[in-house]
């Protein structure tokens, strides 16, 4: 498209005149000629150099007459540059073991599972034991500080910290995965140290 | 459900001031009354927004466009240096014929000019592409206000992925999600988007084209995936994997899909970017005990530490022309952008803000996007190189993060 804009930008300039300033460009080959840069143009918004393709004169009505040239086509042309909206939805969690607690608790800036946890993992490794259909997702968290990215890499390191322990444990490494949602859902709002203990956790999300 | 782009308009806001700035005026458009979008006034914005020029109130009472060979004695007593005139018109098809013309003042030279048939949804691209070239006539540099950047917002329970002009205006949602979305990377061709996506309650890979909604798994591996990044030639993703328990970064072949592993170390390998030539690649490692950037070939092996000062550096972005690496830097206990001439390894400081993130560069290099918080709330703001002239683009509602500025667009 590009390559014939170009081509009819030489043609043009070569059989017209180039455009002087206040200059009346009354010929009929004026007119069809921007036409038909009109219609090559159509549809595809490129644009044109001023000084490559003749401009009418605007006094009359010859914008319209030039712009005739594409009343064949069909409508407004679609805008290049619309974004249509995709819509994801999350998935459905499984059933966890009742009445054992979900989420494992971390100190500032360390990545080992805490002896006084150590129950609750046991109940979990022998809720998956039971049953090898089970599934469980150890969500790894961050607090609010520092970049997303890298707290991503930070929450990796508590949920590969419980999987090993659950491994330890003899849970099969299919029935467990450890990812991380880094610093981006925190369970508690606030920039306190209350908070961020709070945040600084890996939850087990069974599906 | 339909997000418009009213939702997210934007708010220009210039603090400081440069040495030199160009002078420039705009005489109102001829035709342009009507219009639902102000042209002159974007052109106005846009090139202040560059740091690089100061506007000056046109001339009164003096109708002139495109076609009009001005007196332009009393625009030269105003200082103007610069003078754009145009029209616009309405076409047969509905489409609008903008034209415009660029006079320099002072050697009275006609400096050339264009016709734009846009679209209604279009006029303000013509407006940043009449922006973008004066900015190319008086610098000699590409101008940046056609292109697009993304960005996430955040309202109470939605993520949004947003494409948006490079001022900020006219959002448009490419994507609605109630789990998080971070990390949008552009392609070098600026048709796709890459961006980590939790919908799957976990981060996974997408690239997102644009123009149709569809949308490619690049990466679900068991575990973590993220922080993509296209080589220069768009044909390999860079990203951080966890097939062995740490955060490792890997190549995935986008015609294959086949991935290798680029590093091999016990700690954090992630933020992966190449450098503009594609022979090296800048990162984020915790190996030496604290968070700090290094440079590796292509392929991987020996890598080399970038950043010496402090203990937290991360976010790596590298300028088009391959000289400046921003970063975010942890100082007293806040996170701030900063920029590192690679040559000397000379560090500046570009902010005041204590929550600087994701600093990516203007594709001419002349301004770093990056995401802080003003006022309790999350903003997205440029600035020129030196830190001189910082523009505010604040969302309005929610919080906004994660900017990426797209390519140039052909």
């Amino acid at each position: 498209m590009l390559i014939l804009i170009q081509f009819f930008a030489i043609f043009l300039t070569s059989v017209l005149i180039p455009m002087t300033f206040l200059k009346k460009t009354n010929s009929l080959v004026s007119l069809s000629a921007t036409a038909l840069v009109l219609a090559l143009l159509g549809g595809c918004g490129s644009s044109v150099n001023l000084d490559e393709a003749p401009v009418a004169d605007r006094t009359g009505t010859q914008v319209d007459t030039a712009a005739n040239g594409t009343s064949g086509a069909a409508g407004t042309p679609a805008d290049a540059r619309a974004v249509p909206l995709v819509s994801a939805d999350s998935q459905n969690t499984g059933e966890p073991p009742a009445s054992v607690a979900r989420i494992i608790y971390f100190d500032y800036d360390s990545y080992m599972v805490r002896s006084e946890f150590t129950a609750t993992l046991e109940a979990h490794a022998k809720f998956l034991k039971a049953d090898p259909k089970r599934r469980v997702t150890l969500q790894g968290h961050t607090d609010e500080r520092g970049g997303r990215e890298y707290n991503l890499a930070l929450g990796q390191k508590r949920a590969e910290a419980v999987r090993r322990s659950l491994a330890v444990m003899g849970v099969n490494d299919a029935q467990q995965e450890a990812v991380s949602f880094g610093k981006e859902k925190p369970a508690v709002a606030g920039s306190d140290d209350a908070a961020h203990a709070k945040n600084r956790r890996v939850e087990l999300s069974y599906r | 459900m339909p997000l418009t782009g009213a939702h997210a308009q934007f708010r220009v806001e210039v603090s400081g001031v440069g040495l030199t700035q160009l002078p420039f005026s705009i005489a109102p458009f001829k035709g342009a009354d009507a219009l639902p979008q102000d042209l002159v006034a974007i052109v106005k914005a846009d090139l202040e927004r560059s740091g690089q020029f100061r506007h000056v109130n046109p001339v009164v009472g003096v109708l002139l466009d495109e076609t009009s060979r001005p007196d332009l004695a009393p625009w030269r007593d105003r200082t103007a240096d610069v003078l754009l005139t145009g029209s616009v018109s309405r076409l047969a098809d509905g489409r609008y014929d903008v034209r415009f013309r660029v006079w320099d003042v002072i050697r009275v030279q006609d400096l050339g000019g264009m016709s734009l048939p846009v679209t209604a949804a279009d006029l303000r691209l013509a407006a940043h592409r009449m922006a973008d070239y004066i900015y190319e006539k008086l610098t000699g540099e590409k101008g940046i206000f056609s292109t697009r950047i993304a960005y996430v917002t955040k309202t109470s329970s939605r993520y949004s992925l947003w494409v948006a002009d490079a001022d900020g205006e006219n959002a448009q949602a490419a994507l609605g999600s109630p789990e998080p979305i971070i990390s949008p990377a552009w392609s070098p061709s600026g048709g796709l988007l890459a961006y980590v996506s939790f919908e799957s309650r976990k981060p996974v890979i997408y690239s997102h084209e644009i123009a149709t909604g569809r949308r490619r798994l690049l990466a679900n591996f068991k575990g973590s995936n993220s922080a993509p990044a296209w080589s220069p030639d768009g044909k390999t993703l860079l990203a951080t994997l966890t097939l062995d328990g740490g955060s490792q970064l890997y190549s995935i072949d986008l015609a294959s899909g086949a991935h290798t592993r680029l590093t091999q170390s016990g700690s954090i390998d992630t933020e992966p970017v190449w450098d503009v030539a594609g022979k090296n690649i800048y990162f984020v490692s915790d190996r030496g005990g604290a968070p700090q950037i290094y440079r590796m070939g292509a392929q991987g092996g020996q890598a080399d530490r970038v950043t010496f000062s402090g203990g937290y550096n991360t976010s790596p972005a590298i300028s088009p022309d391959g000289r400046s690496l921003a970063y975010v830097a942890r100082v007293g206990g806040g996170y701030k952008l900063q920029i590192m001439d690679l040559a000397s390894g000379t560090v500046t400081s570009l902010t005041e803000t204590v929550a600087d993130e994701s600093p990516s560069f203007s594709p001419n290099g002349k301004l770093i996007m990056y995401a802080t918080r003003l006022q309790g709330r999350e903003a997205l703001m440029t600035t020129t190189l030196d830190g001189r002239i910082k523009t505010r683009l604040s969302g309005g509602q929610g919080d906004i993060r994660e900017p990426d500025w797209g390519p140039f667009l052909l």
